[in-house]
C-alpha cells in the first residue's frame, strides 16, 4: 500500500506539469492582449508596450527560436512559459497584473469561501444522494422510485445559473427570506480561526453569526449541490439494484437479518465502488460549477474571482487558480482510488 | 426415523401456491402442492430446471421478491404454526434459526467483502445472543466441523480466498449455526466438481445424523438423492407428480416422467454403447399451463383422459407410495390391465 501510495504521488508530477501547460496555452488562445485589458481600450501603443515587457509579455510564449538562430542559449529558453514554470517551482503563482497583489494573497483569502460552499454542497449530495439512491432500489418501481427517477433527471439537466437565478427571484426577492449573496451581512463579525465561517462561527459560540452565515450559504449550496445530488442517487440506485440481484444478498435474508441490514451492511458497501468514484468525479464538477455559482450569489470564493479575472485577461490568476483546482482532483481521485481497497478486500495494490 | 406413523411432522404443507406477474403474463411456478415432512427425514426434492423446486423452497422461507411474486394460497405448518401467517419479523427468525438454507453457488453466495468467519458469526449475534468474542469461538468450532483447516486463521478470510468446495463448506456451517431444526439445500453440490460433490453430500449425512435435523435436498440429479435420502419428492411443472420412499420409487417407478429421468441416468451395469433416454419435447409454458396432465405432451403413454383431465397424488397401494397419472396401474401391470 506504502508504495502503491507513493508510486501513484510520483505519477502526479508528470500530469501537473501537462496541466500548466494546458493551462499556459488555453490562455492564450483567448483573444484579446492583458496590456491593452489593463489600460483601456484607448492606450497608446508605447504604454501598452511598456506593459507588455514589464510582465514579460513580449516574450515568445515557449521557445525563443531567433534567440536560438543567434546562439543565445539562455535566451532560448527565456520565454513566457518558462518564466512561469520556473515561478511555480518557487511557489511563486506571480501577481495580480491588474490590482499588483500576490496572487498566493488573495488565494489565502478567497479559498476557503469556496472550500466552505464545496464542501457543504458535497455534503447535502451525499446526505440526500445516497439514502434516497438505497430507498428507491429497494422499494423500486414504487410511487419513491418514480418520483426519484423524475427528480433526479430534471437535477442532472436543470442549468445551474437558471436554477441560481430562480432561487434569488423567489427566496430573496420576492419572499424575501434569504438573502441574495455574499457570505455575511454586513455588522456581522466573526472571528476568523480556519476562514471557513459556519465553522469558526461555531467554535467560538457565535450563534448570530453562525445564523448568518448559514442563511447565505444556503442558496448557493443547494444551487451547487443539485447536479451532483442527482448524480449520486442515480448511481447510487443503480448499483444497489445491481448488488441487490446478487446471491448473497438471498443469503443475508435467508439468515434471517432484517432489511435494513441486509440493505446497509451487505448492499451498500458492494454498491459503494462506482458511487465513490461518481463522487471522486462530482468533486471535480463542483469546483467548476462553484465558478457559476459564486458569480450568480456574488459568494467571494476563487470561482468569482477566477470568472472576474478572465473578463479582465488577469492570466496569473487564471493560471494559479486552475492549477489549484487541478491540484485538489488529482487528490481526490488519489483518494477515491486508496479507497477502493478499504471497500473490497479483493483490490489490494500491492 | 421415518417409519413412524405417529410421528407429528416437523412440517406440513398444504396446496402451497406460487405465482409471479411478469410482462408476458401470470407464471404458475408452484400449484398447489402438499406433503409433510418428518423430524431427521432426508426429502430429496427432484425435477428439471424451472420445474418450481427452489421457487417452493424459497416460498417456505418467505424469500420471495413480493411483487413480482405472489404466493395466493397454501400452509406452511412449521412448529405448530402457519409461516405464511406470520409477520415478517417473526419470520425473521425462522429463517436461519429454525430453517436455514444453503444455495446452489458458493461462488456468489458468499459476501466478497465480509470476512468468511463474520458472516457466520453474524447469525449466531442475531439468533443466539452471542457477543461477538463467542460468536467467533463457535464459529470456530463450525468451521471445523464442516472439515475447514486451520480454522482460526481461516476464519479472517475473505471468501475469495477460500476454493469452491470450501466455499460450499462455509455456507454450510454457516446455515448450520443456529442448529436448525430443517436444512433446506438447494442444489448445494451442482457447481462443485464430482469429487467435492460427494465430499458434501458425506458431510451432510454425517451432520444430520450428529445434529438430529431434517434436511431438503433439491437438485436435478436423482443419483445423488438415491444414496442419500429418505423419500423424494417429484415435481413437474410446479406439480408433485410422484412421491415415496426412495426404494419404492427406484423398485417400482410408476409415474411416466421419473421413468424418463431414471432413465436418462448413466449406469455402470450398462453394455458400452448403450443409449441414454431421453425425455422428447419441453416442460409446458408456466403462464399457459395444459388442463390435463402437465406431462401430456411429452408422454408415451397419454391417453384422452390425461388431456382433459388433471390427475391428482394419490395412493398406489401396490407400489407402496403415490403418483399423480391416470394410468400408473397400467403402466405398472398393476390391477386392471
Amino acid at each position: 500500500m506504502g508504495r502503491y501510495i507513493l508510486r501513484r504521488l510520483l505519477s502526479v508530477i508528470p500530469t501537473l506539469i501537462g496541466v500548466t501547460l494546458v493551462i499556459f496555452l488555453f490562455q492564450r488562445l483567448i483573444p484579446g492582449d492583458p496590456a491593452v485589458a489593463m489600460l483601456g481600450e484607448h492606450a497608446n501603443a508605447e504604454n501598452v508596450a511598456r506593459i507588455r515587457e514589464q510582465f514579460g509579455l513580449d516574450k515568445p510564449a515557449f521557445l525563443d527560436r531567433d534567440a536560438l538562430a543567434e546562439g543565445d542559449l539562455p535566451g532560448f529558453f527565456d520565454s513566457q512559459y518558462v518564466r512561469y514554470f520556473g515561478r511555480l517551482l518557487q511557489f511563486d503563482l506571480g501577481e495580480s497584473i491588474h490590482r499588483r497583489i500576490p496572487i498566493a494573497e488573495t488565494l489565502k483569502e478567497r479559498f476557503p469561501a469556496t472550500v466552505e460552499l464545496s464542501l457543504l454542497a458535497m455534503s447535502i449530495a451525499l446526505v440526500v444522494g445516497i439514502p434516497i439512491g438505497i430507498l428507491s432500489a429497494s422499494r423500486r418501481n414504487s410511487f419513491l422510485d418514480g418520483a426519484t427517477m423524475i427528480g433526479s433527471l430534471v437535477g442532472v439537466s436543470v442549468p445551474i445559473f437558471w436554477l441560481g437565478i430562480m432561487e434569488i427571484m423567489f427566496f430573496a426577492v420576492i419572499m424575501k427570506w434569504l438573502p441574495s449573496g455574499s457570505r455575511l451581512s454586513s455588522g456581522i463579525v466573526i472571528k476568523p480561526i480556519t476562514n471557513l465561517l459556519l465553522l469558526d462561527s461555531l467554535l467560538t459560540g457565535n450563534w448570530v453569526g453562525f445564523k448568518d452565515a448559514f442563511l447565505h450559504i444556503l442558496m448557493p449550496a443547494i444551487s451547487l449541490a443539485t447536479i451532483p445530488t442527482a448524480i449520486i442517487t442515480r448511481m447510487t440506485r443503480s448499483s444497489m439494484l445491481d448488488v441487490l440481484q446478487e446471491d448473497y444478498i438471498r443469503t443475508a435474508s435467508a439468515k434471517g437479518l432484517s432489511e435494513r441490514i441486509v440493505l446497509f451492511r451487505h448492499a451498500l458497501k458492494n454498491a459503494f465502488l462506482p458511487v465513490i468514484t461518481i463522487i471522486g468525479i462530482q468533486a471535480g464538477t463542483l469546483l467548476a460549477g462553484a465558478v457559476l455559482t459564486e458569480t450568480i450569489f456574488s459568494w467571494p470564493g476563487i470561482g468569482k474571482w477566477v470568472y472576474d479575472s478572465i473578463l479582465g485577461r488577469d492570466y496569473p490568476i487564471v493560471q494559479g487558480v486552475t492549477l489549484l483546482i487541478a491540484i485538489i482532483f488529482l487528490v481526490v481521485n488519489l483518494l477515491v482510488d486508496l479507497s477502493y481497497a478499504l471497500l473490497d478486500p479483493r483490490i489490494s495494490y500491492e | 426415523m421415518t417409519n413412524g406413523t405417529a410421528m407429528k411432522p416437523l412440517m406440513e404443507i398444504k396446496n402451497l401456491t406460487t405465482r409471479f406477474y411478469t410482462q408476458d403474463g401470470v407464471v404458475n411456478a408452484v400449484n398447489g402442492i402438499s406433503y409433510t415432512l418428518d423430524p431427521g427425514e432426508i426429502l430429496g426434492v427432484v425435477g428439471e430446471s424451472g420445474c418450481g423446486k427452489s421457487v417452493h423452497a424459497l416460498s417456505i422461507m418467505r424469500l420471495i421478491q413480493i411483487p413480482p411474486g405472489e404466493i395466493p394460497a397454501g400452509e406452511v405448518f412449521f412448529g405448530g404454526r402457519d409461516l405464511l401467517k406470520l409477520s415478517e419479523r417473526e419470520m425473521r427468525m425462522v429463517r436461519g434459526h429454525e430453517i436455514a438454507m444453503v444455495f446452489q453457488d458458493p461462488m456468489s453466495s458468499l459476501n466478497p467483502v465480509y470476512t468468511v468467519g463474520f458472516q457466520i458469526s453474524e447469525a449466531l449475534m442475531l439468533h443466539k445472543k452471542m457477543n461477538r468474542s463467542q460468536a467467533k469461538v463457535r464459529a470456530i468450532e463450525l468451521l471445523n466441523l464442516v472439515g475447514i483447516p486451520e480454522a482460526t486463521k481461516r476464519f479472517d478470510n475473505y471468501p475469495h480466498q477460500f476454493s469452491g468446495g470450501m466455499r460450499q463448506r462455509a455456507m454450510i456451517a454457516m446455515a448450520l449455526s443456529c442448529e436448525p431444526k430443517l436444512l433446506i439445500a438447494d442444489e448445494p453440490t451442482t457447481a462443485l466438481d464430482v469429487t467435492i460433490q460427494a465430499q458434501i453430500i458425506n458431510l451432510v449425512i454425517r451432520l444430520q445424523e450428529e445434529l438430529g435435523m431434517s434436511v431438503m435436498w433439491i437438485t436435478h440429479d436423482l443419483g445423488i438423492v438415491a444414496e442419500m435420502v429418505h423419500r423424494i419428492n417429484v415435481m413437474y411443472a410446479g406439480f408433485i407428480i410422484e412421491r415415496g420412499f426412495v426404494d419404492d420409487i427406484y423398485n417400482h417407478t410408476l409415474h411416466p416422467y421419473t421413468m424418463g429421468l431414471l432413465g436418462s441416468l448413466p449406469s455402470i451395469d450398462e453394455a458400452p454403447g448403450t443409449k441414454l433416454i431421453s425425455i422428447p419435447g419441453l416442460p409446458p409454458d408456466l403462464i399457459a399451463l395444459p388442463e390435463g396432465c402437465p406431462f401430456f405432451a411429452r408422454c408415451t403413454y397419454r391417453v384422452e383422459q390425461c388431456h382433459q383431465e388433471r390427475p391428482q397424488l394419490e395412493n398406489a397401494q401396490e407400489a407402496g407410495h403415490t403418483v399423480a397419472c391416470w394410468r400408473w396401474r397400467e403402466i405398472q401391470g398393476f390391477g386392471v390391465a
